[in-house]
């Protein structure tokens, strides 16, 4: 097997993949709430993704990836056979929710990659979680079968309806605790306006928190400073004192400022691929 | 500093300028600066060398290069002759050559420096010799059954793997980028230090037989733990990668960054690049806080990607800790210096974008604990300078993360690995050296560390009867 090799690729749904990469190293410590940074070629730019699942024995680490901008599209046009440049982890922190009895996970878009691993781990240790996974319509809901097995309860919910149940995660979180559900913590992982929504709804009803910050990265090891963020008045950096945080102490209108660093550049990026004409 | 393009002229008693890019051309591209002496050049300066029986120049140079030697040496053979005696002191001759701060080490103590047309340039010749000999360096002595692992490849753990592998020893370099060399890769602009230059010392050191591993972060992918028991010894030479920021209001804002994001971005990623596909913050107005080797390399980079750029400094040109020839190809290049000026607020705009900085000057009170003159605030001297990008070039310090990972390692409240001065630390087997140990220092004394500890390494597995 080659390094880094994609040993397979599957679509879960529109524009989302999920590969399976061969990184024995990366594999042998990976935790679940950690992620990797890779790139696809010898010119590719280093882009952070989270660690969705692994196997220590075969030496694999799983990533799922949504198709938004240059590298992720290039990712799209890789099949199994092909190899990455380059591929290290498992970076980050991992998730410790043990202080936790019972957890709502809530996953938006692509944040359900995050989640899953947690679902998983969660009901191993048997304390399986709510599943609160939200999407713009069913065909880009993720893991839905996996969530169903490993959720105690599992909620899909869409933006268009498409899944039954119309709304937004808040809608339904909202929803649960209405309805009576004890939840002492929530973990909510998703673009960032679904982060900031979800925190200033768990605030008013004092429920603690987490949420998993996808800041720009370069490094990913505390070296640049790119990815650094504000959490309660204190400056801190996704990738080395995450990517988790308290989400109620998250600066997220920073955040989101941030994210947007380098939008001009990325568009242009983007349209080297598709030849689209810049917007 | 004058530019030469050509029809130099040879002179036997002042020193021979190096020639360079003029300035005007230079700040469009990303080529090297200096050229580099040609053959006539070198030999020209070589003969002002006075061969001193004391070679005072020794003295300066943290690693103990015979000076005199080597030059005496290019004069009767060539470049080939003098490399022999020039590497065995000096691991990365072709980078010591380009980055060593001279003034302050080697050419500092020349004989010729007051009233002899001034010092010799040693580190244009150093750098001739290196650029120009084919390479003599020692052979690979007898293969040893001992393993040794080495963490980080910037000069300290390069040049430790070098000497480990001339010695036989099995040596695998981890590091945590996916490019090895260090600061010199990630850091250093391709202006001041060519990748190829860097790139052949680390193909020299493959063909030494070392085993570099990129994309490997210890304390992450593998552990300090995993090393110590799989390898006979361990050299940490993970440098000071972590930035200082100001801590003033408005440091997060878009468009403020640190040097060390800057520099990864346009050096190791290629962001100069009109193909590259990582992306640069392009301000057209920028303003770098510091006057180290890293402010300076921050102001040229983005000077080259087409910004007017402001140095602001709190203290006086006199203390500029950069090198000197680094500060007066700044200033030719146009950037400008606000001295005895200090950053208190970074302003943004509402889309959260920076668009100035409030400043205030300073005076020079007493001497501080370095000996400098500690900078105090001016009353009422407040001023605003308007700013489309900030770059922050304060310093750095040891990365915390193999300590986070490896609490035995001991270090100092600043984060410096604690070690003596042949790197062994309190731990069985451990070494360290370089900015991990020192903090943020220099080029050469990263490589002296490296050859240090090597020695010491060598010294104990031959007690130990690891190595015959
Ligand atoms: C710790 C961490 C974990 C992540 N996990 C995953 C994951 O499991 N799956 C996944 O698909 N993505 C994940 N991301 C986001 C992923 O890194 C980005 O989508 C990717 O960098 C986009 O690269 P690109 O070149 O395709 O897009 P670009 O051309 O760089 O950008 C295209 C668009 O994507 C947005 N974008 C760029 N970077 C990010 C980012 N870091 N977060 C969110 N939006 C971004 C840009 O603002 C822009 O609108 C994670 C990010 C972090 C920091
Ligand atoms: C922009 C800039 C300009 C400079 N200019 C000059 C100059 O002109 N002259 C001069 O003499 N000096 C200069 N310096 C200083 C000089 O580069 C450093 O002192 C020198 O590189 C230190 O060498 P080192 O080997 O200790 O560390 P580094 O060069 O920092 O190398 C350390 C390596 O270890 C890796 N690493 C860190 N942590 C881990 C880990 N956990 N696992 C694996 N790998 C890890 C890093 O990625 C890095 O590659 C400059 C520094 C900078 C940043
Ligand atoms: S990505 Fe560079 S410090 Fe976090």
């Amino acid at each position: 097997m080659k390094k880094y090799e994609i040993l397979s690729k599957r679509t879960l749904a529109e524009r989302v993949n999920e590969y399976v990469v061969y990184a024995p190293a990366v594999a042998r410590h990976a935790r679940a709430g950690q992620f990797v940074i890779l790139r696809t070629d010898e010119d590719g730019e280093r882009v952070p993704f989270t660690v969705c699942d692994y196997s220590r024995e075969e030496g694999t680490v799983s990533v799922l990836v949504q198709e938004v901008g240059y590298t992720t599209m290039k990712l799209a046009a890789m099949n199994a056979g092909d190899a990455l440049a380059d591929f290290v982890g498992p970076l980050g922190n991992p998730t410790d929710l043990s202080a936790y009895k019972r957890i709502l996970l809530v996953g938006g878009g692509i944040g359900g990659a995050v989640i899953y691993p947690q679902a998983k781990q969660l009901a191993a240790e048997g304390k399986p979680a709510d599943v609160v996974l939200g999407a713009r319509n069913v065909s880009l809901a993720i893991y839905t079968e996996e969530f169903a097995r490993f959720a105690d309860n599992f909620y899909l919910i869409t933006d268009d309806g498409s899944s039954g149940k119309k709304g937004f995660v808040t809608d339904m979180i909202e929803e649960l605790v209405k309805k009576g559900e004890k939840y002492d913590c929530v973990f909510a992982v998703g673009p960032l306006p679904m982060m900031k929504a979800v925190c200033a709804l768990t605030a008013r009803y004092d429920i603690p928190t987490v949420v998993s910050m996808n800041s720009l990265m370069v490094d990913g090891t505390g070296m640049c400073g790119c990815c650094r963020l504000t959490v309660g008045g204190k400056v801190r950096y996704a990738c080395a004192h995450g990517p988790e945080f308290d989400g109620h102490q998250v600066d997220f209108d920073e955040a989101i400022a941030r994210s947007r660093m380098y939008r001009e550049q990325e568009q242009a990026h983007i349209c080297r691929l598709t030849g689209e004409v810049r917007r | 500093m004058q530019a030469y393009g050509g029809g130099e002229t040879v002179n036997k008693s002042a020193r021979n300028a190096v020639p360079v890019q003029e300035a005007a051309l230079r700040i469009g591209n990303f080529e090297e600066v200096a050229k580099g002496f040609t053959e006539e050049l070198a030999l020209a300066e070589a003969s002002r060398c006075l061969n001193c029986k004391n070679a005072p120049c020794m003295q300066g140079c943290p690693v103990g290069v015979r000076i005199p030697s080597f030059i005496a040496a290019l004069l009767e053979g060539g470049a080939d002759k003098a490399a022999g005696i020039l590497f065995a002191d000096n691991n990365l001759p072709a980078v010591c050559g380009r980055v060593c701060p001279q003034e302050n080490q080697c050419e500092k103590y020349c004989v010729r420096r007051e009233k002899l047309g001034g010092s010799v340039a040693i580190g244009a010749l150093e750098r001739y010799v290196a650029d120009n000999a084919a390479d003599v360096r020692p052979a690979v002595a007898e293969k040893q059954a001992a393993k040794v692992a080495v963490v980080g490849s910037g000069p300290a753990g390069l040049s430790c793997a070098a000497d480990l592998a001339r010695a036989g020893i099995q040596v695998t370099v981890f590091e945590a980028l996916h490019k090895a060399g260090g600061v010199l890769v990630y850091g250093i602009p391709e202006f001041r230090l060519p990748k190829s230059v860097v790139e052949k010392e680390i193909d020299g050191l493959r063909a030494l037989g070392v085993n570099i591993e990129c994309n490997t972060v210890v304390g992450k992918t593998v552990l300090m733990e995993e090393l110590l028991e799989e390898y006979d010894a361990v050299f940490v030479g993970s440098g000071a990668g972590l930035p200082l920021f100001l801590g003033i209001e408005g440091e997060t804002l878009c468009g403020v960054s640190s040097a060390n994001e800057l520099l990864t971005r346009v050096n190791l990623m290629k962001a100069y690049r009109e193909d590259a596909v990582t992306p640069v913050q392009r301000g057209r107005n920028v303003v770098v806080v510091g006057a180290g080797n890293v402010a300076m390399d921050a102001a040229r980079t983005a000077r080259r990607l087409g910004a007017e750029v402001t140095l602001v400094y709190r203290r006086s040109r006199a203390e500029m800790p950069a090198r000197a020839e680094e500060i007066d190809h700044a200033e030719e290049e146009g950037i400008k210096f606000e001295l005895l000026t200090n950053p208190v607020k970074i302003h943004g705009d509402e889309r959260g974008f920076v668009n100035g900085m409030t400043c205030v000057r300073m005076a020079l009170g007493e001497p501080d604990a370095s000996g400098r003159r500690r900078p105090v605030v001016v009353e009422g001297s407040e001023f605003f300078l308007p700013c489309d990008e900030v770059v922050v070039a304060l310093g750095t310090t040891p990365n915390p993360l193999i300590k986070d990972s490896f609490p035995a390692l001991e270090t100092t409240p600043k984060g410096t690995i604690v070690a003596d001065e042949n790197g062994r630390t309190p731990t069985e087997g451990l070494y360290a050296g370089g900015d991990a140990m020192t903090g943020a220092a220099t080029v050469i004394l990263a490589m002296g560390a490296g050859k240090r500890s090597a020695g010491a390494i060598l010294d104990e597995l031959r007690r130990k009867g690891k190595i015959k």
